[in-house]
């Protein structure tokens, strides 16, 4: 019964977390008596439970998501969407329009072959695609802006503690930026050089997830870009 | 005009200055290494921008770029799983990286190792978390010198963890063979061609399972006995480099203060580098 690394050290697949009887939590695996690691990421050690912060993830779907994706292709009645999910997401005119459906409906009037969309995950589970809808505040076809790829696992930090990180940003640049939980951050601001500012920072964001005293950090490193564009 | 009689005095002295004929109990090989010696290692992870996960490894002179996508939707669906990912190597070798050119064509060597290296990486993947999805590794090589397998074995493994697959342990590969009816480890060109016999290895350090034997040639029962111990031990000698690979991407545990510049990464680098070379 020991830990053998220390909490929050970097720790690789195969890595020995944990000798003996423990709760396995996110990406670890137990085998006789051992708890392994399954990804390149941070160790967290409780009581109860060894879990590893995952560095690299792809996206997996979860149920109340919201996501940004592109439509790839439409069928009689739906868009297929791709998130970046493992398999394409649809939507059926239902998740889409909020009238009652009429047989003459034009659906590339709603949205067409290469419309970015902001969408929530209505319906999941491992046996069936993604299901979405854009019914909602802040959901729908998106107009301007442009997006940055991240590591899905590393949302979590670029929005913060109660949404804190992200709001600063917001504050500091005067961009409005929305983030889809599958690792796609849109932003559309004033002018290049406030959005190129966003971009800077998520890129800072994404490389030093795994250290803490983030948001104060990038708070001085915004206002440094703010002096020098000055 | 000067050169020829400066010529012909090398060749009239040459008897006399010619270097002593090496002792037989200090056997060295013919690129100078000892026995169990790697050749210089280096591999880099999350190369490919494009790519989900990606590495590079210069294996001696190889020279190899390994991709990896997904999970990600299969197609032709037909060939899914409905229980599992479906993991698919693409091993190809670029027509300059031999000499002479070769076809781009995939030849039957290519499918042969991207067979082996798929039933050399599978066991160490948890396919089953991702049903009906492919798992694609594409593997170009740049430069060849013996051993592409071994060496494309442990681009993948690098890559596959970068691109954040759930894996059981990395694998490592090495080749062991036998010249001169000596055993040698990690075989380059000269020696895959000339030996008597040569015998790749893949392994999964943590765990303790050997995922891939290979042998030509021929051996005595005893001899591929210690062959394989060597292999082994060579391929923990990778797997360590594999591990700084990784590990140097995200700049080596946590830089608290001034995680921007990275170089705390490299002094711990460099006498990895003597060592081996």
């Amino acid at each position: 019964m020991s830990a053998n690394f220390q909490d929050r050290d970097l720790v690789l697949p195969g890595d020995v977390l944990f000798d003996g009887r423990i709760r396995t939590g996110e990406n670890t695996y137990r085998s006789q008596e051992k708890v392994y690691a399954t990804r390149l990421g941070l160790v967290n050690y409780s009581p109860d439970n060894v879990s590893v912060t995952a560095l690299s993830t792809g996206y997996v779907p979860l149920v109340g998501d919201v996501v940004i994706g592109e439509v790839v292709d439409m069928d009689l009645g739906e868009w297929r969407i791709d998130i970046g999910a493992q398999d394409q997401a649809v939507m059926g005119i239902p998740d889409a329009v909020d009238r009652p459906f009429r047989t003459d409906y034009v659906m590339t009037r709603v949205l067409d072959i290469g419309d970015t969309l902001i969408a929530k995950i209505v319906d999941f589970d491992r046996r069936r695609t993604p299901v979405l809808s854009i019914l909602g505040p802040g959901l729908g076809k998106v107009y301007d802006g442009f997006i940055v790829h991240i590591t899905p696992s590393k949302i979590p930090r670029l929005i913060g503690k109660k949404g804190s990180m992200i709001n600063m940003i917001i504050k500091e640049t005067g961009c409005r930026v929305a983030i889809g939980q599958n690792g796609r951050v849109l932003i559309s601001g004033p002018n290049r050089e406030r959005e190129a500012m966003v971009v800077k920072v998520i890129n800072k964001i994404e490389l030093e997830a795994h250290t803490s005293g983030l948001t104060n950090r990038t708070q001085e490193f915004l206002r440094k870009l703010k002096e020098i564009s000055k | 005009m000067s050169k020829k009689p400066i010529a012909k005095k090398t060749t009239a002295r040459k008897p006399a200055g010619r270097p002593r004929k090496p002792k037989v109990d200090s056997w060295k090989r013919a690129d100078g290494r000892a026995f169990d010696e790697l050749r210089t290692l280096k591999i880099e992870s999350g190369v490919l921008p494009n790519a989900d996960g990606s590495a590079y490894i210069e294996m001696g002179r190889n020279k190899i770029l390994a991709g990896v996508f997904g999970p990600r939707e299969m197609h032709p669906k037909h060939n899914a799983k409905p229980n599992e990912a479906v993991l698919r190597c693409r091993y190809h070798m670029a027509p300059f990286s031999v000499d002479p050119r070769r076809s781009p064509a995939p030849s039957r060597r290519d499918q042969e190792i991207s067979m082996v290296m798929r039933s050399a990486l599978e066991p160490a993947v948890f396919l089953e978390r991702y049903p009906r999805a492919s798992i694609d590794v594409y593997i170009e090589v740049l430069e060849a010198d013996g051993g592409t397998r071994c060496a494309s074995i442990n681009a993948a493994a690098v890559a596959l963890v970068d691109a954040g697959i759930p894996m059981r342990d990395l694998v490592a590969a090495c080749a062991v063979g036998k010249i001169e009816d000596k055993l040698i480890l990690d075989l380059g060109d000269y020696e895959d061609k000339k030996g008597q016999s040569d015998m790749p290895v893949a392994y999964m350090p943590k765990l303790g399972k050997v995922t891939l034997l290979q042998m030509d040639g021929e051996m005595t029962p005893e001899e591929a006995e210690s062959a394989l111990n060597l292999a082994i031990e060579g391929c923990k000698k990778v797997y360590e480099v594999q591990r700084e690979a990784l590990k140097k991407k995200y700049g080596i545990d946590q830089p608290q203060d001034k995680p921007q510049d990275l170089p705390p990464a490299e002094p711990e680098e460099e006498p990895k580098k003597e060592e081996e070379s």
